[in-house]
């Protein structure tokens, strides 16, 4: 069965410094992984190869069994069907109400909004649909950026750093919230953290080092 | 995008609204200027049309033309009945049509006339039929609606052209007619026979025997007694060759004064025009200072928002989408602008209308649309595109894993 991600042998470099050296990683489909290392390791640019964001010096990503597109137009309409980004702090659009921001990413995902409703439901976020991000306190932004990343229905759920920033009250909830949402939703996850709190949550574990 | 875009645009409602305003307000001013100047242009060429000369009394030929074409100033002066079958005999006049001025009824001028008058303006009944007698009068639409007069009503017409001018209490006036509305000078005056004029004046026409109290009126010469006089004559030539004769012969050989209404109201237009040209530049430098702050206000914003940004792209936005929420903005900042600033100009038009008469005395229609107005609202937005490209084009260039390496 093709996995659902297949990284092989990749290396990338800023300058002469190399970040990503040889890099190897399989992902089922429904298989939640955790990258644990600390700054430095390269885990948030891993997460932006993944998605496309930069392109390797060498070696392969192969998403479902195909490689990353070669043009930027395809490379964006995979990040809008295919991948979700949850970031430490980029959340959410910050003029857009929360309810707003989902629906933004529903049509650029071509789902429907009538997901929307029920999410923010299982997130505990429905009294807060009308907030503006800066209206929201750093566990319920963190939970809306969640929501905003699987109303888009994803295949994979990335996430760089997503707890942080939050205290282990927050960093607890927002983990099973992670996985539970993921699984409700059919996302694999692959969280990219310095956070080991998140282990807990996500035992399958990939360490990498600065 | 585009609710991104009023979402940005809501978002930071003081400044958008400044922004929005200062446009606003230069093109409120280039719509007033271009109304203006464009209704005015036209009402001189519809009142003069089909008038190629005025004879009157010597005097100041732009006070002349107003007076008698535009019926809105004082009249220079009077002339003797006789220059009228002079100017009628004369081969190069096609048409000679007298006037006799300075009178009014509530602020509507009395002109005394014949039904030729008419023919000139193009006007027509609406109502009853054309005076044909002295003592008759026919009300244009607009001055039945101001003095309230209607068909069968009496009334004695007033000295001078203001609206509290003592009454001529003899030889009141019976109403036979009203005309359609024209657009023209016609609507705002009240026509009767030039002879009604002598008559409310006690002047014999001749062959007749009347005197009057009001020793100053225009249509007496207090030297020579009461003596049948017009105010002006509106001339048709027949020819070229009269427009090239007449004018110089009045004027150089009779002690009457000759004025083409084609050359006075260009006259009258280039006196204003550098006061024009001025007021023009000021309008476009408060709308391109709007434009500017768009530019201002955008780029800042286009720093600020940079993880935004970055986070549509993540989401699948792609550069385009991206920088097109920018580029929105400018043009929604300056359509907002373009479309407030002509609805105010309007309503300046309108405020000022209401405030001043003399307004709409010259024609001036508030609610009147000019094409030169969509080419504003469609400069202005254009113009709101160039001031956001370079924030734009900012938003488009961004490195987006630097911007997602710094922000995340």
């Amino acid at each position: 069965m093709v996995p659902l991600l297949a990284i092989q042998d990749l290396h990338f470099a800023r300058g002469d410094r190399p970040i990503l050296s040889g890099f190897n990683l399989v992902q089922q489909r429904g298989q939640h992984l955790l990258l644990l290392g600390p700054s430095g390791s390269g885990k948030s640019t891993l997460i932006s190869l993944i998605a496309g964001l930069l392109t390797p010096g060498s070696g392969t990503i192969l998403l479902d069994g195909q490689p990353m597109p070669a043009t930027a137009r395809a490379r964006d309409d995979l990040r809008r069907r295919r991948i979700a980004i949850i970031f430490q702090s980029l959340r959410l659009v910050s003029a857009l109400s929360l309810r707003a921001n989902l629906e933004l990413a529903a049509r650029l995902a071509g789902q429907p909004e009538a997901a929307i409703s029920p999410l923010l439901e299982q997130l505990g976020l429905e009294r807060r649909a009308g907030a503006k991000p800066r209206e929201l306190s750093q566990g319920e932004a963190q939970r809306a950026a969640i929501a905003r990343a699987l109303v888009a229905r994803p295949a994979l759920l990335l996430a760089d750093e997503p707890t942080s920033a939050l205290d282990d009250r927050n960093a607890d909830m927002v983990g099973r919230l992670l996985v539970e949402s993921a699984a409700e939703t059919g996302a694999s996850l692959l969280v990219a953290t310095h956070d080991s709190r998140l282990a807990a949550h996500i035992p399958t574990t990939i360490r990498l080092s600065a | 995008m585009i609710r991104l875009a009023l979402a940005y645009l809501k978002d930071r409602a003081l400044v958008t609204g400044f922004s929005i305003a200062l446009i606003a307000l230069g093109v409120a001013s280039l719509a007033v200027l271009l109304l203006v100047t464009s209704q005015l242009e036209r009402r001189f060429a519809r009142d003069s049309a089909g008038i190629d000369l005025v004879v009157g009394a010597k005097g100041s030929p732009l006070q002349l033309i107003l007076s008698s074409v535009y019926h809105a100033d004082t009249p220079t002066g009077n002339v003797p009945l006789a220059s009228l079958e002079l100017l009628r005999h004369d081969p190069g006049v096609a048409r000679a049509v007298p006037l006799a001025l300075g009178d009014s009824f509530r602020g509507a001028r009395l002109v005394g006339t014949e039904p030729a008058f008419l023919e000139i303006h193009g006007a027509k009944l609406a109502q009853g039929r054309m005076f044909a007698a002295p003592g008759e009068a026919v009300l244009g639409s607009e001055a039945a609606t101001q003095t309230g007069l209607a068909l069968g009503d009496m009334f004695s017409g007033a000295h001078g052209v203001g609206a509290d001018g003592s009454a001529h209490d003899r030889s009141p006036l019976l109403v036979v007619g009203v005309l359609k509305p024209t657009g023209a000078v016609t609507d705002r005056l009240v026509l009767t026979p030039v002879e009604s004029i002598w008559a409310m004046h006690g002047i014999p026409a001749p062959g007749g025997k009347q005197a009057d109290t009001h020793k100053d009126h225009a249509l007496l010469d207090p030297r020579d007694g009461p003596e049948a006089e017009i105010t002006a004559i509106l001339v048709s030539y027949r020819n070229v060759m009269a427009a090239m004769r007449l004018p110089s012969a009045i004027n150089r050989e009779t002690a009457l004064q000759a004025a083409s209404p084609a050359a006075e109201t260009a006259r009258l237009l280039s006196l204003f025009g550098a006061a024009l040209d001025g007021a023009r530049l000021f309008a476009w430098l408060v709308a391109i200072t709007g434009l500017l702050s768009v530019f201002v206000v955008l780029l800042s914003a286009a720093t600020a928002r940079e993880g935004d940004m970055a986070l549509l792209r993540v989401m699948g936005a792609s550069r385009a989408e991206a920088a097109g929420t920018v580029l929105l903005e400018g043009v929604l900042i300056a359509a907002a602008g373009a479309v407030l600033g002509l609805l105010a100009g309007h309503a300046l038009l309108a405020l000022g209308a209401g405030l001043f008469p003399t307004l709409v005395a010259v024609g001036i229609g508030p609610w009147l649309l000019h094409p030169g107005e969509l080419a504003i609202a469609a400069t202005v937005p254009g113009l709101g595109i160039a001031a956001s490209l370079v924030p734009a084009l900012r938003v488009y260039r961004t490195d987006l894993a630097e911007t997602l390496a710094r922000g995340s």
